[in-house]
């Protein structure tokens, strides 16, 4: 077979312009929206251009992007964790309790809390697996199991709603110095969760668009059949995304056990729901198969600017969840728009 | 593949790389495949011919390793095997090209014509190699896509048809399974994989072609297996067989003499004048307007 047919001639499809190739990014949604925010703050609230409140306005978005992270990857693979909310807090009384309980060194704890948080992933997945059902389902019953556990573990050790105190344990010191320590740059204090966050997104962009899992990923979430029939093993995918939620939960437990010093054992209920938002403005299709972690991040600062940017604008908080459902809907719109202009046909 | 296996296979080219002996599949109390015997051997064209529900999809489930056989024995290099997933399958040279061609819709075509066989460039993917091999592997079967970032879904049916066969043939070994190639396609496009089917035949594959088209697998086959009903009612050659023997023994030989005895009296040729046609008449009921509006009235009492 020399050449088949006049197969150049197929004029068909044709090469983008530069501009259309990077608004077709599943990030661009989210960066329009997230100027957006910064500019409506920038003009009504004084006290969100002080150049101090950076480090306060990421510290904010970092205690959702960590989890964002996760959750995006997860999504991107076509499933749900309902259960990412309260398993940070499982996390954080985890470690306390452990280290409280049997009076052993505070790294011990944190160690079983990494244990149980990615056991918690593999768990979910492992359910997922063997029944069938969707992921909404058994992470929704991850969900209850983990907040009654929460409740009732704590008020069985503890005897309280609160986790016991573990500042005066070996070892807290060294672990408050890793999980939540802070240090200036140029006048600017910086949370080392944001570190975290910063690093977090980095990796899993990596490897989201440059190692093959990343391929996988997309794969198994894009057409799980497909990515079976040429031997992506597809279960193992889809375990290992929700121990990497796992990991995200615990780190961010660590952060809040190591801040606060004490745990509430309620904490945590509905947070789900804002790393899954996150995820969904930074272009994560709810379906699976595409999405971005940088825009999950995105998505991440825009929670975080919003949440400040209305106390700082003198707004009553009470209107934050308002602002918050206008923003999910204003960015998947302006989403759609933006990938359907890129994709123009 | 290891080292080994590849200079098995080099010796044994006269041997068949597939073998399937009196092999098997039930769902239950449901037998989809019974006694199937077929030999693939490389440098052939084997068609696998039948009906809708013949148990041509089970065959493929099986030598692709998506799913087990239950019954007789299916060899790979005279090696009896039994595929847990086809990963498998794919490390023993086996690729298949799926009907539903098995592509992810919103992944880029690179990320699809290498899914599952990423190359690696140290700790990341090696990108710029992936575009290069995709984009020439694809300009050789005759489609040139210029943005290779395109997702998958934006492309026509022969474009994705065509990833999808270079893809099996640039990573399959030594056997391709291709399920209904041509069912979707039209002509032309039929005519670009048929070619595509020889072409892979002269490379030294065994080619195992699936269709519903007699016409298609005459013009390519070396070897023809009819099934039915979960069985093998057709083994032969292509010296043994004429175009018109296929078609009669696809369209099932005695039944289509049934259908044209059935079909003789209609007189395809005649036209008839047009007529009119008596269709049935039910009167719509007529309600006073005086009455409609007491209804209404009381309705409205009624809330």
């Amino acid at each position: 077979m020399t050449t088949v047919t006049a197969a150049p001639a197929d004029d068909r499809v044709g090469s983008r312009s530069l501009l259309s190739t990077i608004l077709a990014r599943p990030e661009v949604g989210a960066l329009i929206g997230a100027i957006a925010v910064a500019l409506l703050f920038f003009a009504v609230a004084p006290a969100f251009r002080s150049i101090d409140n950076i480090g306060t306005i990421l510290y904010g978005s970092s205690a959702i992007g960590i989890m964002a992270v996760g959750v995006a990857l997860l999504m991107i693979g076509g499933e749900f964790d309902l259960s990412a909310g309260v398993a940070v807090t499982t996390s954080g009384l985890v470690a306390a309790e452990t280290a409280w309980y049997f009076g052993l060194n505070v790294w011990v704890g944190i160690f079983a809390a990494l244990v149980v948080s990615l056991a918690i992933g593999l768990f979910n997945g492992w359910l997922l697996h063997i029944t069938g059902l969707p992921s909404f389902l058994v992470t929704l019953g991850t969900f209850f199991v983990l907040q009654g556990v929460n409740l009732a573990m704590t008020r069985m050790i503890a005897g309280g709603v609160s986790s016991s105190t573990i500042t005066d344990i070996d070892g807290f010191e060294s672990a408050r110095k890793v999980f939540a320590s802070s240090f200036a740059i140029g006048g600017i204090t910086i949370k080392i969760p944001v570190v975290y966050w910063i690093v977090l997104t980095i990796l899993g962009s990596l490897l989201l668009l440059k190692t093959k899992y990343g391929n996988w990923i997309f794969a198994v979430g894009g057409d799980s059949a497909a990515a079976r029939a040429v031997g992506v093993p597809v279960v193992v995918t889809k375990i290992a995304l929700f121990m990497g939620v796992g990991f995200c939960a615990w780190l961010l437990g660590m952060h809040l056990l190591f801040e606060f010093n004490t745990v509430q054992s309620g904490q945590g209920v509905g947070n789900e729901f804002i790393y899954i938002i996150s995820a969904v403005i930074g272009g994560c299709l709810l379906t699976g198969g595409y999405g971005s972690v940088v825009g999950a991040s995105i998505g991440a600062l825009i929670f975080g600017m919003t949440q400040l940017g209305i106390t700082y604008a003198g707004w009553n908080p009470d209107w934050f969840k308002t602002f918050l459902g206008v923003m999910l809907i204003g960015s998947v719109l302006v989403n759609m728009w933006v990938k359907r202009k890129a994709e123009g046909r | 593949m290891s080292a080994l296996e590849k200079t098995v296979a080099q010796e044994r080219t006269d041997q068949p790389v597939l073998e399937l002996e009196e092999c098997g599949k039930s769902y239950g109390n449901v037998h989809a495949l019974r006694g199937v015997n077929i030999k693939v051997r490389q440098g052939e064209v084997t068609c696998v011919l039948g009906d809708n529900g013949a148990g041509k999809s089970t065959l493929i489930k099986i030598v692709a390793g998506l799913h087990d056989y239950t019954e007789g024995t299916m060899k790979i290099d005279g090696i009896v095997r039994s595929f847990n997933s086809p990963r498998v399958a794919q490390q023993l040279g086996i690729a298949t090209v799926y009907q539903d061609l098995a592509l992810a819709p919103l992944m880029a075509v690179w990320r699809n014509f290498f899914l599952g066989n990423e190359v690696r460039k140290g700790l990341f993917l090696d990108t710029d190699h992936m575009k290069k091999v995709c984009g020439e592997e694809l300009t050789k079967m005759g489609i040139v896509i210029p943005d290779l970032d395109r997702p998958v879904g934006s492309l026509s049916g022969g474009q994705r048809q065509v990833i999808a066969i270079a893809r099996a043939v640039y990573f399959g070994a030594r056997v391709i399974i291709l399920d209904e190639p041509t069912a979707a396609l039209g002509v032309k496009q039929s005519g670009v994989v048929l070619k595509y089917i020889v072409k892979a035949r002269d490379a030294g594959l065994g080619v195992i072609f699936i269709t519903h088209n007699p016409h298609h697998a005459f013009l390519v086959g070396n070897h023809f297996i009819i099934l039915k009903l979960g069985r093998v009612v057709l083994d032969a050659h292509r010296d043994e067989l004429t175009l018109e023997q296929l078609t009669g023994e696809m369209a099932g030989g005695q039944e289509l003499d049934e259908l044209s005895h059935e079909l003789s009296g209609v007189d395809p040729g005649k036209v008839v004048p047009p007529a009119e046609v008596d269709h049935g008449a039910i009167a719509a009921p007529v309600i006073d307007p005086e009455e409609l509006a007491e209804i209404a009235e009381e309705e409205q009492e009624d809330k």
